[in-house]
């Protein structure tokens, strides 16, 4: 038996529903590592009620969040996977589907006449992005993306000399300036690259990288940690309400860039990042590859 | 910050909220009335032209917040996911509103401005912060959908819900009725850690 349009419904259907029930276990253990240290009062209860809401979110099978976003998906899609067009076909209705039933909140408005589609597909929505490469396998990722935390993203198209000063600067100025409204404690994405569209792209695909994993370039990763200890600093904490818990992360990518040009995209993502992940086959099997917090009995585990 | 509790219950009288602070610790019982930025648009529409609201907001607390809510086979509504959304986009028109409306309390996330606060003086008003993203924990305050309006025109996160609520919090004050705003002052604290950061990257740290 070959793999049919609607085990990839099926599958997409199981990353949609588990990123917008269930928090990925990296995320979950960051922030429970977080409450742990946090020692101000008013910052360690807003983490309190963060854990309260995921566990309730996972033990209920309802949404971690009302905004249950803008539908994001990856796809790492071998050459010789059966189903290309499929695949998008199948990825708008999943979608669809999750909508129906409840897993996500309508979300794709048309801005010229503020019309609301009702199930979350419309033009270039869920927004797809598919990057061939070899093999027969087709690797997806699906991340639902808060529309507050979309507000900080910034473009700095810096002169290479300043480069990296502009970078380090960048990122905390973003922190700084938008406070409280991306729900803090965030995960930085960023990206350097030649042009302005590749820089915030591979910055948005950046915050797929599970917390706590480094690039493995190391001068790339010590930036990541440096920019990561400089934000802990700031006392933002979580919804602005001080505390050393800013941010849960910072990922960094790029592109090569043009001899004249540093784009430097710097995107966010709140503490409720949902993402899940999977593998699917050409002989239509196909699993999770995200852990995620799960129900167990009378309490929520890894 | 101080950290008192207050169990309160809509209506809110002046002298309810006037006795709260900033940093003051609310949990709150009875009609909480969303509205976010096409329900703002929508009522201001209609109360400047001399019409009435689907349902008399004051002393009731007005939360920024587009829920989700699935329907029950029985035609009732139940709430899974409400928490709030970002406050600052309503700062344009808040003012108006609570002078209009008579709201008491404003439940959202982030923090409003000076504008907002300016009306909260003036017109004996809150502003409360419900932790960001904890959809489903708002949720299981929320007792019963008592109606909900403008869902055909405005769809169902900019509709006008109104929620009957049991203990829903905590809720920090952070705009209090003398017009102090936490946020405000946290910011600017953050803005100095951010010079003492950048000086220890060896980073320019202008303004």
């Amino acid at each position: 038996m070959g793999l049919t349009e609607q085990d990839l419904v099926a599958a997409f259907y199981e990353m949609v529903t588990t990123a917008a029930t269930s928090i990925p276990e990296d995320v979950y253990k960051a922030l429970r590592e977080g409450y742990e240290r946090e020692t101000n009062p008013i910052a360690k209860r807003q983490l309190g009620a963060i854990l309260k809401d995921i566990e309730i979110a996972c033990s209920r099978k309802v949404p971690i969040c009302q905004d249950t976003g803008t539908p994001y998906f990856f796809f790492e899609m071998g050459e010789n996977f059966p189903l290309r067009l499929g695949a998008v076909r199948a990825a708008v209705e999943a979608v669809r589907r999750a909508t129906k039933d409840g897993y996500l909140r309508p979300n794709a408005v048309d801005p010229f006449y503020k019309k609301n589609s009702g199930d979350n597909t419309g033009r270039y929505i869920p927004w797809i992005h598919i990057d061939l490469v070899e093999g027969d396998q087709l690797r997806a990722w699906f991340m639902t993306k808060g529309g507050g935390s979309e507000a900080p993203a910034t473009l700095i198209m810096s002169e290479p000399i300043l480069g990296f000063e502009k970078l380090k600067s960048g990122v905390i100025d973003t922190i700084v300036k938008y406070g409280p409204l991306p729900c803090p404690p965030v995960i930085v994405g960023v990206a350097v690259a030649a042009g302005a569209d590749i820089a915030l792209t591979l910055a948005k695909k950046a915050l797929l990288r599970p917390i706590g994993e480094r690039n493995p370039d190391p001068n790339i990763a010590k930036l990541e940690v440096e920019l990561l200890n400089a934000l802990n600093k700031l006392g933002l904490g979580p919804h602005g309400f001080g505390g050393g818990v800013t941010a849960l992360d910072v990922k960094i990518d790029y592109a090569y860039r043009h001899p004249a040009t540093f784009a430097i995209g710097i995107v966010t993502s709140c503490w409720a990042t949902r993402r899940a992940s999977a593998i699917i086959r050409p002989d239509g099997s196909w699993e999770l590859t995200s852990k995620h917090i799960r129900y167990v009995g009378g309490g929520c585990t890894l | 910050m101080s950290a008192r509790e207050f169990h309160l219950r809509t209506p809110l009288s002046d002298s309810d909220v006037e006795r709260l602070r900033i940093g003051d610790i609310v949990y709150l019982s009875g009609t909480v009335v969303t509205a976010r930025d096409e329900a703002h648009e929508l009522a201001l529409e209609i109360l400047r032209s001399g019409g009435q609201l689907p349902v008399d907001l004051r002393g009731l607390a007005l939360y920024h917040c587009g829920p989700v809510a699935v329907k029950q086979p029985d035609g009732s509504w139940k709430v899974i996911a409400a928490g709030p959304t970002t406050s600052m986009r309503m700062e344009s028109v808040e003012p108006e509103f609570i002078e209009r409306t008579g709201v008491k309390m404003i439940i959202g996330k982030g923090g409003m401005g000076p504008r907002t606060a300016e009306a909260m003086r003036k017109f004996k008003a809150v502003y409360a912060v419900f932790t960001g993203g904890a959809g489903a924990l708002a949720a299981e305050a929320i007792k019963s959908v008592k109606a909900v309006h403008w869902l055909d025109k405005l769809g169902m996160a900019e509709a006008m819900w109104v929620f009957e609520v049991e203990e829903f919090g905590p809720l920090t004050i952070t705009i209090d009725s003398t017009g102090a705003n936490y946020y405000e002052t946290r910011l600017r604290e953050v803005a100095e850690n951010a010079r003492a950061v950048k000086r220890e990257l060896g980073l320019p740290a202008e303004e």
